[in-house]
């Protein structure tokens, strides 16, 4: 039995070895997907290129320029000098934004009045949009506010005190909100379902394509051991990756594991027994490694999409929300970003541990099933 | 040692409404050499299948080398050899891996793999190949490092299905000597095949056409009754006449 199931074991690791694309889905996707993901999913938009069309030439729309610059979200690109080239200049994407100062604006200012200057902004890509519009909105805000103060300075008349919210909000777990600190771990959870998955299915569908399952069929091998035979290279394997992958995201980039590391691997280890199971489950359907690629890559999308990943799932709408629940990525991403961000204890992550488990159990019986039933 | 290395007796076997194997019943002494001859779908490889236990019989019973098919299929799979068509080896290792690894799928330590491989080796002439991918090999030798890997735990019987098949003559003639030492050492072998010389050089012989066995006995004896001079002959006439199955 045992004789039986290392020579399995052993025969996995060597093809495994002699298989270029093999050896670059486990060793180089992991690190390329982190690279890419960690540094193109960036939300943070900053050094939004803006072009700015000062009609006033003032000292004051000089400094209305430079507080946009200040706020490091702009990047003054271009100084235009009509409306003309503002348009060309958004047309063509070359900026995002553009400031538009009219003549006048000093002279309002000084007379006490409210001087307007116009932010266009490009909208096609909502997230810029919006950052730009808040950063707009504030940079107005502060100048209105160091205005009035330096109105009081120069008359000595005091503000009126008046009732008002101050509202002093903290991001917790955070607090600079950058958004690697929020992919790294969800990117941890991807990378190990895609890889596992994928490797599993092939490794069966293989050895049915090239016809030597039924050659392993007529020797006393039974089927629990092949299965375990071809489970427990891929185990390995994962394991290594999800090392790879925290290692980048420690060191890389600096994404903390606040909580109990073990946690996180043993609830890992749950999670990887249901990609395990996912990708036999794929292998007992599919007749060739296209197939079973397809296969993985249907399953791939949604569990990108809809599990948290990227887009939050609060914001979606209730079914989409449902269908989410479905899809156990969505439980080890809170799991992940629970510890590594957060630190809980698995006393706060018993709603993710045991819907996971449920999805493991049930796809392993089901693969096991399929398998015992493919086989013969 | 059992005196018939398989037994069957009524063998049948259905698919939903498809009869692939109906009512087969034939005898193989130990020691000799049988070949299964029949175009495809004839059950050929259907009736191989129940034999290795691969396939449970939906009525009839048979014994392999004293085994029962149905109640000790494991025990058949531990003591027999199995070599399809297809060669089915992993191309991605070498012949050395690829006999180590099905030896001790078979239960073999490595005290006694290294013992058999090279063994293996000399009698299969795969000397000098040793450690090359099998992919990179030609068919004549992929087919005896097939039978290599059907032969390493040392079986009584060996079954071969369409062993030759898309193989060049010469490796064929190596192939057949190889498989008459063995007889000679007193394993049995199944063999199916599409070539006629090939048949004649067995001990016996079976036609089967449409899941049922048509004629069953020595080659000499079939030509003789039939009156005619090759076993092709007589292959066809079975097949065009469709006449009585053999019993």
């Amino acid at each position: 039995m045992l004789r039986r199931l290392l020579a399995i074991i052993k025969k996995e690791f060597i093809q495994i070895r002699r298989d270029p694309p093999s050896l670059v889905m486990v060793f180089v996707m992991p690190v390329m997907m982190l690279l890419f993901f960690g540094y193109a999913v960036n939300m943070d938009v900053d050094h939004i290129p803006l072009a700015v069309w000062d009609q006033d030439q003032s000292q004051f729309s000089r400094l209305l320029t430079e507080n946009f610059v200040q706020t490091r979200y702009f990047d003054l690109s271009y100084r235009v000098q009509s409306s003309r080239e503002v348009k060309a200049l958004l047309d063509g994407g070359r900026v995002r934004a553009a400031l538009v100062i009219p003549p006048g604006y000093a002279r309002a200012l000084r007379r006490g009045e409210i001087a307007t200057a116009q932010l266009v902004v490009d909208g096609s890509d909502p997230l810029v949009a919006r950052t730009a519009l808040s950063m707009a909105e504030l940079t107005s805000r502060y100048k209105s506010q160091e205005m009035r103060l330096a109105v009081v300075d120069a008359e000595g008349v005091p503000v009126p005190a008046g009732p008002g919210v101050d509202i002093r909000a903290r991001a917790w777990y955070n607090p600079g909100l950058e958004s690697t600190k929020f992919n790294i771990p969800g990117l941890i959870g991807l990378i190990m379902q895609n890889i596992t998955v994928m490797l599993t299915a092939f490794a069966l569908v293989r050895e049915r394509e090239r016809g030597t399952l039924e050659q392993l069929m007529v020797t006393p091998i039974r089927g629990i051991e092949l299965m375990a035979g071809k489970l427990v290279p891929y185990i390995l394997i994962a394991l290594v990756d999800v090392g790879l992958a925290l290692g980048i995201g420690v060191f890389w980039f600096k994404v903390p594991v606040v909580g109990s590391i073990f946690l996180l691997l043993g609830l890992t280890f749950l999670f990887l027994i249901f990609a395990l199971g996912l990708g036999m489950f794929f292998s007992t359907i599919a007749r060739t490694q296209l197939q079973a690629m397809q296969m993985t890559m249907l399953f791939i999308l949604p569990s990108v999409l809809l599990s948290g990943f990227i887009f939050p799932r609060a914001s979606m709408p209730l079914v989409i929300q449902y269908l989410g629940n479905l899809i156990p990525l969505t439980y080890f991403l809170d799991i992940l970003r629970g510890i590594m961000l957060k630190g809980v204890g698995i006393e706060y992550l018993w709603d993710d541990v045991l819907p996971l488990a449920v999805f493991g159990v049930a796809i392993i019986t089901l693969a096991s099933w399929r398998f015992r039933k493919r086989v013969e | 040692m059992e005196a018939m290395a398989i037994e069957v007796h009524n063998l049948t076997k259905r698919f939903g409404a498809v009869q692939a194997v109906q009512d087969v019943s034939f005898t193989v002494p130990a020691g000799s050499i049988f070949g299964l001859l029949g175009p495809n779908g004839s059950g050929k490889s259907t009736t191989i299948r129940m034999l290795c236990g691969l396939l449970r019989p939906t009525a009839g019973s048979g014994r392999v080398l004293g085994l029962d098919i149905i109640s000790q299929a494991e025990q058949v799979k531990a003591r027999i050899g199995y070599m399809s068509q297809k060669f089915s080896l992993y191309e991605d290792l070498t012949v050395f891996e690829n006999l180590r690894f099905f030896g001790s799928v078979y239960g073999l330590t490595n005290r006694e793999l290294d013992l058999r491989c090279r063994e293996l080796a000399a009698r299969m002439k795969l000397e000098g190949r040793e450690n090359q991918l099998v992919g990179t090999l030609s068919g004549g030798w992929k087919q005896r490092v097939a039978l290599a890997s059907a032969f390493v735990h040392q079986p009584r019987l060996l079954i071969l299905d369409e062993p030759t098949a898309g193989v060049d003559p010469v490796s064929r003639r190596i192939f057949w000597e190889l498989l008459n030492v063995l007889i000679a050492e007193g394993v049995t072998i199944l063999v199916t095949t599409h070539y006629m010389d090939e048949a004649e050089n067995c001990h016996l012989v079976a036609l089967m056409e449409g899941g049922r066995l048509y004629a069953f006995g020595p080659p000499e004896r079939l030509m003789a009754e039939e009156g005619l001079p090759t076993l092709e002959d007589v292959f066809v006439r079975m097949a065009t006449r469709g006449g009585q199955p053999f019993a």
